[in-house]
């Protein structure tokens, strides 16, 4: 091997063609750089608003005031505190304080109701619409049919409507059903939502038919099939869409507004808005407690909602 | 038990079929035509069985959405071509005309249509940029997912307060605006207010789609980049002519999803700013909003008619334009 030599054309040729690849391996390690750095910064900017709330809400009502009262305070309750004229961003309070906690959990019985409120909304919503959801979407993806296929499309297109459309034919029902502004208003439309079959179906299509096949061979009953082993399979696509459809609930602004016109039954999100410029101190307490549930599931449920929503992408799979 | 009995009529069927068969043969005909497709009998006890159980998964499902979607949707296409729900007398398209006329859906129309069009494109462009940003082999990917992703989970209503605080008159926004030489405005009560608005839903729905992105962009086969890589095509070319076409259905996907959520942003705007916001920022929902609170159902109807006309249209668009464009590539 040793007598092996290029002509020298070629030694050149292959030389610059390592360079070039040295100065690419160069750019690339750039490239890393900025796109950590571009990502440091989005990061930076979206975690800033939650952090900010959270500390905030350790500060005394003072502090608050004296921050951010030249934001919210009114001149109807102006005057009582120091306010400064433009707003102090602060991250860290000087004095960490659990009175706003004390305060809105066991002072003001308003805020805790309203807290109730929107658990005793998301949580039947959450767990009967998506029972019922599930079954209706073995029945779409298990056998296919024209009809159904139909169908199906009827159900996208409905799960692309918007509230402004859907919020008129339920106004209807239930008002014919007289059971406006009470819960079920609320429940019931809630329940049928075909957000969770349609994201479901696509779920269930991904497993492979063979695997219901042989279940149905070895004599395994219809109903057994979906239990043990749809159910089952479905898991990590149930969890995440359970944390999609928990989030739009827990968040729902329009239903309560136009279904319920009694304060007294609105979730916490409605109700948020109106104490925003009265009791500004308390307000951020109230915000981070109402923002430890969905904190919560998203921590244990991450990774599903991560693998779930992977699976969601390409609307025709 | 009843699967036994199946088999031997699967059998029988077929024999049925290779009886036939074989007496045109014998008939003298010669079967050169292509050999028909086997038509699925769909009378047979399996299939009859199959359709019953999946019509009985469905039927919960089925029966819901009839009655608070469909049916009372049949019912708003009837309230919009009569003069009033007592009456009912036919009006042809009168109420269609008074809502065009109506200078309150022309404002929300219009500014329901600017946020959609300026916020849509910037929500799916900027998180296919992150996404390709976080493929590209960063570090501490994992935890820049759960950074970007946790604005999604964050209730609106806990949030507005600090946005309040950022872009009120006296906020910070302006402050370092100021700072800068800027001019001091009152966003959410100026012609930007809807930059607010903008800003906000990125904030909360680019974790989510560069999630769907993320999952296409590794999708995409190694070995069709690796060849190209070979062919030494630039990586811009490889973005543009093979990424692409494999991410086609996910900025469907991710478009309508994004769409979707926009129609959504009237939470934001209502808890920031309450029943009546500044004109820019005045919505579809707040328009229908007042449309409820006025009782007027032909009108409430025409116009969630017009607007679901509108939805289907723009869907319909979107698939064609995709299907055009990544046809060729399954998945």
């Amino acid at each position: 091997m040793a007598g092996l030599t290029l002509p020298t054309g070629e030694v050149a040729f292959y030389e610059k063609a390592i360079r070039k690849a040295r100065r690419k391996k160069k750019i690339y390690k750039y490239g890393i750089v900025a796109g950590t750095i571009i990502c440091a910064i989005f990061a930076v900017l979206f975690l800033l608003p939650i952090i900010l709330t959270i500390t905030n809400s350790f500060m005394s009502s003072s502090e608050i005031s004296a921050n951010y009262g030249a934001v919210f305070q009114t001149t109807e309750t102006g005057g009582k505190v120091f306010i400064s004229k433009t707003v102090n961003l602060k991250f860290i309070p000087d004095i960490v304080t659990f009175d706003q906690y004390y305060t809105v959990l066991f002072k003001s019985p308003e805020y805790l109701l309203k807290f109730w409120n929107s658990m005793i909304y998301v949580v039947p919503i959450l767990t009967v619409q998506l029972l019922i959801a599930m079954l209706a979407s073995y029945g779409f993806a298990r056998y296919k049919g024209k009809v159904r296929e139909i169908i199906f499309f009827l159900y996208i297109i409905m799960m692309l409507m918007p509230y402004q459309v859907t919020l008129v034919p339920n106004y209807l029902v239930t008002s014919w059903l007289g059971i406006l502004d009470t819960r079920w208003a609320i429940w019931l439309p809630g329940f049928f939502s075909p957000f969770a079959v349609y994201l479901l179906t696509k779920f269930i299509r991904r497993i492979p038919s063979e695997v219901m096949e042989a279940a149905s061979i070895d004599g395994a009953s219809e109903w057994q099939i979906f239990t043990q082993i749809c159910a089952p399979l479905c898991k990590s696509g149930l969890i995440s869409i359970a944390i999609l459809v928990f989030i739009d609930y827990w968040n729902m602004v329009e239903q309560p507004l136009i279904l319920l016109n009694n304060d007294e039954l609105h979730p916490l999100s409605v109700f948020l808005s109106k104490i925003n410029t009265g009791e500004i101190s308390l307000a951020f307490a109230v915000a981070v407690i109402y923002l430890v549930p969905p904190l919560l599931i998203f921590l244990y449920g991450e990774e599903y909602l991560i693998e779930g929503i992977s699976y969601q992408g390409g609307l025709k799979g | 038990m009843d699967k036994i009995k199946k088999i031997p009529e699967k059998v029988s069927g077929l024999s049925e079929k290779l009886n036939r068969y074989l007496r045109r043969n014998a008939a003298g005909q010669t079967n050169e035509h292509k050999p028909r497709p086997v038509k699925k009998n769909r009378n047979t006890k399996k299939t009859i069985r199959e359709t019953l159980v999946s019509w009985a998964f469905l039927l919960p499902s089925l029966m819901g959405v009839l009655t608070f979607f469909v049916l009372p949707f049949c019912v708003v296409v009837f309230y919009s071509v009569v003069n009033n729900p007592i009456q009912k007398e036919f009006v042809g398209f009168s109420n269609f005309v008074r809502v065009f006329t109506n200078n309150a859906f022309k404002q929300a129309a219009y500014n329901t249509f600017m946020f959609s069009i300026i916020a849509v494109p910037l929500a799916v462009g900027l998180s296919l940029f992150l996404a390709v940003v976080m493929e590209s082999g960063i570090p501490f990917k994992s935890q820049f997912r759960s950074f970007f992703l946790s604005p999604m989970m964050v209730p609106i209503a806990s949030i507005v307060l600090i946005w309040q605080v950022l872009f009120h008159f006296n906020g910070i926004v302006n402050v370092v605006g100021m700072y800068f030489g800027g001019p001091k405005i009152d966003w959410l009560k100026s012609d930007k207010a809807q930059i607010v608005i903008v800003v906000l839903f990125l904030w909360k729905n680019l974790g989510y789609n560069m999630i769907l992105f993320m999952a296409a962009l590794s999708s995409v086969p190694k070995d069709l980049i690796e060849v190209a890589r070979l062919e030494s095509a630039t990586d811009s070319q490889i973005f543009w002519t093979i990424k692409m076409r494999y991410l086609s259905s996910t900025i469907l996907f991710v478009t309508i999803m994004s769409l979707i959520n926009s129609f959504k942003v009237f939470r934001e705007i209502y808890l920031m700013t309450g029943d009546y916001p500044y004109k820019t920022l005045y919505m579809m929902q707040h328009f229908m909003n007042n449309t409820f609170a006025s009782v007027d159902y032909q009108k409430l109807s025409a116009s969630a008619i017009i607007m679901a006309l509108v939805i289907v249209i723009l869907m319909l668009i979107m698939f064609n334009t995709e299907n055009r464009y990544g046809k060729d590539i399954e998945g």
